[in-house]
């Protein structure tokens, strides 16, 4: 599965919404929405950081970073590059 | 002779000096308003106090469930004393050390460790417990440092605290700073409490106190999303294992009493609603410790739902605790409400472990939500 495909899936997994034909968009913010509850935050960072192996700096927890699929591929994609570099 | 630490010496030590330095004393500990400060410091020496914290921090390095049963050997003896655990090293310490940058783990890990800083955290305040983002403790930025100011209450170990994290909003910023006691910081001991009344609860002012901004925790910003959550995380999974201890020393004392004791002619062991309540803590008990095991396994194992697992533990073991410290009591009679028996005191702890660390009703609210998730099955698929 590529990055987003596993940020969607574990976002997925931790919806707090329940109709069964709920669906977002890789650019939708999922805070915003209230698809999350008030620990996903903190589930979302400890997930980024162990399922890609990456550290992520203090200052980069924005929350524009984390708030949708496309923004925390983003994220990922450039720390992968510069673990690479 | 072998001095190889391993999990299993540090808990054994752990249950040593608990029976040798704190459970004869945990009454006069209530009596004299707090466990003292050479306690603490003896913890530091045998490594309690950073026994989760890594090797280079001066830690012991032990895994999740290693320092939960080392914790339930604390709380079995003196809540009072566990609670140092659970603030000054989970609550502080593993904040820190998720949170901090290298120059803050560098500095405070060891100090927390040693025992030579004892470090409290304070967020609650009058008007705010459960809803921990409405704090009035406020802060403002002048240039390279910041100033807080304003009152916080039911800080556990406040009053002996040479630092604290303080939470503290700006407009819609809440932020998490790391603060040294100084001249503007004072604590009013908080006197006539239920329970905790050694672990030095207090009222702390803040009246215009300054820190560098180096000294922030994490990120301006980040407090309420990342800092307390985390830290309510790794407070949570210490008051599971509390609530553990206090079940297990509850029903000990349960089953010895009723072995012991003498009534119209027989021990009281033999009377089958003894039984009964005997029975019930034991099937609870060995629940409870599944479910903190469980929880320290997917915590070892980073498990996405670690978070959860180790609420679904504090929730329970929290109630197990009420529920057989109230039975001790039942069972010990008049002797259970008095203090020269251990059910007085373990009634009266347990009571706080359903509110701290997230109450029971927050939980339920989370819990619920992880249910509707999981076990969600559509019809006729």
């Amino acid at each position: 599965m590529n990055i987003a495909g596993k940020i969607r899936e574990f976002i997925q997994e931790n919806l707090v919404v329940w109709e069964d034909d709920i669906s977002f968009s890789d650019t939708d913010n999922i805070f915003q929405l209230g698809f999350v509850n008030s620990l996903f935050a903190m589930k979302l960072l400890n997930f980024v950081e162990i399922e890609f192996d990456i550290k992520i700096e203090n200052n980069e927890i924005e929350l524009v970073n984390f708030s949708s699929v496309a923004n925390m591929e983003r994220l990922v994609k450039s720390k992968l590059m510069q673990a690479h570099e | 002779m072998n001095n190889i630490v391993t999990p299993a010496s540090i808990i054994e030590e752990a249950r040593l000096f608990a029976k040798e330095h704190i459970r004869p004393y945990t009454t006069r500990f209530e009596e004299n308003n707090g466990i003292p400060r050479s306690l603490i410091n003896k913890m530091g020496e045998h490594g309690f106090l950073g026994a989760v914290f890594p090797p280079l921090y001066g830690g012991l390095g032990l895994d999740p469930i290693a320092y939960g049963q080392m914790t339930e050997e604390i709380g079995k003896a003196c809540c009072s004393t566990r609670s140092v655990l659970t603030v000054h090293t989970s609550l502080v310490g593993q904040t820190i050390l998720r949170f901090g940058t290298e120059e803050q783990r560098s500095y405070w890990l060891p100090l927390i460790a040693s025992g030579k800083k004892i470090g409290a955290f304070a967020l609650s305040e009058a008007e705010t417990g459960s809803d921990a983002g409405s704090v009035k403790t406020s802060y403002i930025n002048h240039e390279d440092e910041y100033a807080i100011t304003g009152r916080k209450k039911w800080i556990s170990l406040g009053h002996i605290a040479d630092f604290f994290i303080v939470i503290a909003s700006c407009k819609e910023k809440v932020t998490a700073f790391i603060v040294e006691r100084d001249e503007t910081v004072t604590s009013t001991p908080m006197q006539g409490l239920l329970a905790n009344r050694a672990g030095h609860v207090a009222e702390i002012t803040f009246n215009n106190t300054r820190i560098p901004a180096a000294n922030i925790l994490g990120k301006e910003g980040i407090g309420l999303s990342h800092i307390i959550n985390t830290a309510m995380d790794y407070g949570r999974y210490s008051i599971a294992w509390a609530g553990l201890a206090i079940a297990q020393e509850a029903l000990e004392s349960m089953a010895t009493y009723a072995r012991q004791r003498t009534q119209f002619g027989q021990k009281i062991y033999k009377f089958q609603s003894i039984q009964q309540m005997i029975s019930q803590a034991v099937v609870n008990v060995h629940a409870a410790r599944c479910l903190c095991l469980k929880a320290g396994q997917m915590r070892s194992e980073n498990h996405p739902d670690a978070v959860v697992e180790t609420i679904v533990a504090k929730y329970h073991t929290s109630k197990t605790a009420m529920q057989i410290a109230t039975d001790a009591v039942q069972l010990h009679g008049g002797n259970g409400c008095y203090n020269m028996y251990v059910p007085e005191r373990l009634f009266r702890e347990a009571k706080i472990l359903e509110i701290i660390e997230g109450s029971s009703q927050v939980l339920q609210g989370i819990i619920s939500e992880f249910g509707l998730k999981k076990y969600y099955t559509k019809a006729h698929e």
